[in-house]
């Protein structure tokens, strides 16, 4: 691997993104319109927003990331660039680093924009400190570009690309935590919630709120960051240099 | 020594078998046309050179090393048939990030540009070009830190005959500086710019020769027609 690589991919993603704006404004945009309705919907002081308000917040980037990094790279596959790429001094790290790297950055951008407005204006309130909420929500971006990279391998066109969304994703938001408490759940639900990255997300992201950082919350981040390496390797593990 | 080593190469895609037995050279330091109808195996075998087909018999050895040794990757350029570059990206962001990725500076890309004769459109989006300039920007970034051995599947396709021409000067200045380039063509008309032609057909290698000994061993002096002869006399 090579940072200068890395960093050549990172900055080559960011100068794609920048010429789209309408993506960007909509990356931005969408959460915050989102925590917004979702107080408007339940009331300022109400325990339902004050209490998803926050994981929410640190949930939005990793849905975002998955479907713009899976995007992004099947694009890269089918437009001739990626078969260029692997004829270069490129390492598949690079790559995937490069993107990781990428989205990381628009996260950063993102969680600041939704926290400044939910904090701010909307009157959210966590126990926690508010700072931490971002950085997990920094983390989940990354593992939502991890994952959207490595899922991006199984799909043909951009149609295929973008119901990966609803089959993953989908399935881990409902069993995280938010809508049921996971103590709550039927056994077998709980089995598999599990075995979902978004669990442990989701759990770090409501530690952090509730400013209850003990043995569970380390366990949470550290289950994230292996799920964030294992989909890295996994991902360079679908790239190939040689096709058929 | 050869720049390319062509051995029994055997290439299956999509349950055909694309190249069944191939063995040719690409000589080092000179302008090799690869040609034939499209559907030869003429984009098979340059992937294969270049080091991203999988093969499923034979030895491809490019510089003295198998074909797709990292140690290969900053010495081979490439242009694939399709341009692979970066629509949304300008010219010139396209090319800095080939060239940061080869640890290239600004001067290589001003350099790849020009010689493309780009630079007027340096600083356009790709997406907003015509074909024929986005297929130069591929080119271009083939040629970045003017590597050894350049590989380039139909550069000229869609080009207006003085560009063609311009390309075509490039290609033996390159040549003459000592790289050796495998340029692929469907069309005949190119062959007679080429120093050494390979001639493909159903993944068969059906002549090697300069343009001077394929008329020499036809008797015809239209290399359209030498072909033909080629084809007939194989059957």
């Amino acid at each position: 691997m090579s940072l200068r690589v890395t960093w050549a991919v990172a900055r080559r993603v960011l100068e794609q993104l920048r010429r789209d704006p309408r993506t960007i404004a909509l990356i931005i945009g969408v959460p915050c319109v989102l925590e917004f309705l979702l107080q408007q919907l339940f009331g300022r002081h109400s325990p339902v927003f004050q209490h998803v308000g926050a994981p929410l917040l640190g949930l939005f980037p990793f849905v975002t990331m998955f479907l713009v990094t899976s995007i992004t790279m099947l694009r890269e596959r089918t437009s001739g660039t990626l078969e260029r790429l692997m004829t270069l001094p490129l390492a598949k790290l690079d790559l995937l680093s490069g993107y990781g790297i990428a989205f990381a950055l628009v996260a950063v951008v993102q969680a600041t924009l939704v926290s400044i407005l939910a904090f701010g204006l909307l009157g959210l309130e966590v126990a926690g400190p508010q700072w931490l909420v971002v950085v997990l929500a920094v983390a989940n971006a990354v593992l939502g570009s991890t994952l959207g990279l490595f899922v991006s391998a199984f799909a043909q066109t951009e149609f295929q690309a973008v119901q990966f969304m609803p089959a993953v994703v989908f399935p881990q938001f409902l069993l995280c935590g938010l809508f049921v408490a996971r103590d709550e759940m039927a056994t077998w639900l709980r089995a598999i919630s599990a075995l979902f990255p978004l669990t442990y997300a989701y759990d770090a992201l409501a530690h952090a709120a509730a400013d209850t950082l003990g043995v569970r919350f380390a366990v949470d981040v550290a289950v994230v960051c292996g799920c964030i390496v294992l989909a890295l390797a996994l991902g360079a593990a679908t790239l190939r240099r040689r096709t058929p | 020594m050869p720049a390319v080593e062509v051995n029994g190469l055997r290439v299956a895609r999509g349950g055909k078998l694309v190249l069944p037995d191939l063995s040719c050279r690409i000589p080092a330091a000179v302008v090799t046309g690869l040609l034939g109808p499209s559907g030869s195996g003429k984009s098979t075998l340059i992937r294969s050179i270049v080091g991203v087909q999988q093969v499923a018999g034979g030895a491809v050895e490019v510089l003295g090393q198998p074909a797709g040794s990292p140690r290969l990757r900053s010495r081979v350029g490439y242009m694939t048939q399709a341009p692979s570059v970066y629509g949304d990206l300008t010219v010139r962001e396209n090319l800095r990030f080939f060239a940061r990725v080869l640890g290239l500076g600004a001067d290589a890309v001003e350099r790849a540009i020009s010689s493309v004769s780009l630079l007027d459109d340096a600083d356009r989006v790709v997406d907003r070009l015509s074909g024929g300039q986005r297929a130069r920007v591929s080119l271009a970034s083939a040629l970045l830190g003017e590597p050894d051995l350049l590989v380039l599947d139909e550069p000229t396709v869609g080009l207006d005959p003085v560009l063609r021409r311009d390309l075509w000067e490039l290609f033996h200045e390159l040549a003459a500086n000592g790289r050796t380039l495998l340029v692929s063509s469907h069309v005949m008309d190119e062959a007679d710019r080429c120093d050494t032609l390979l001639l493909l057909r159903e993944g068969r290698l059906l002549a090697a020769a300069t343009p001077a000994g394929l008329r020499a061993q036809t008797g015809e002096d239209d290399l359209d027609t030498a072909f033909l002869r080629l084809v007939e006399g194989a059957r």
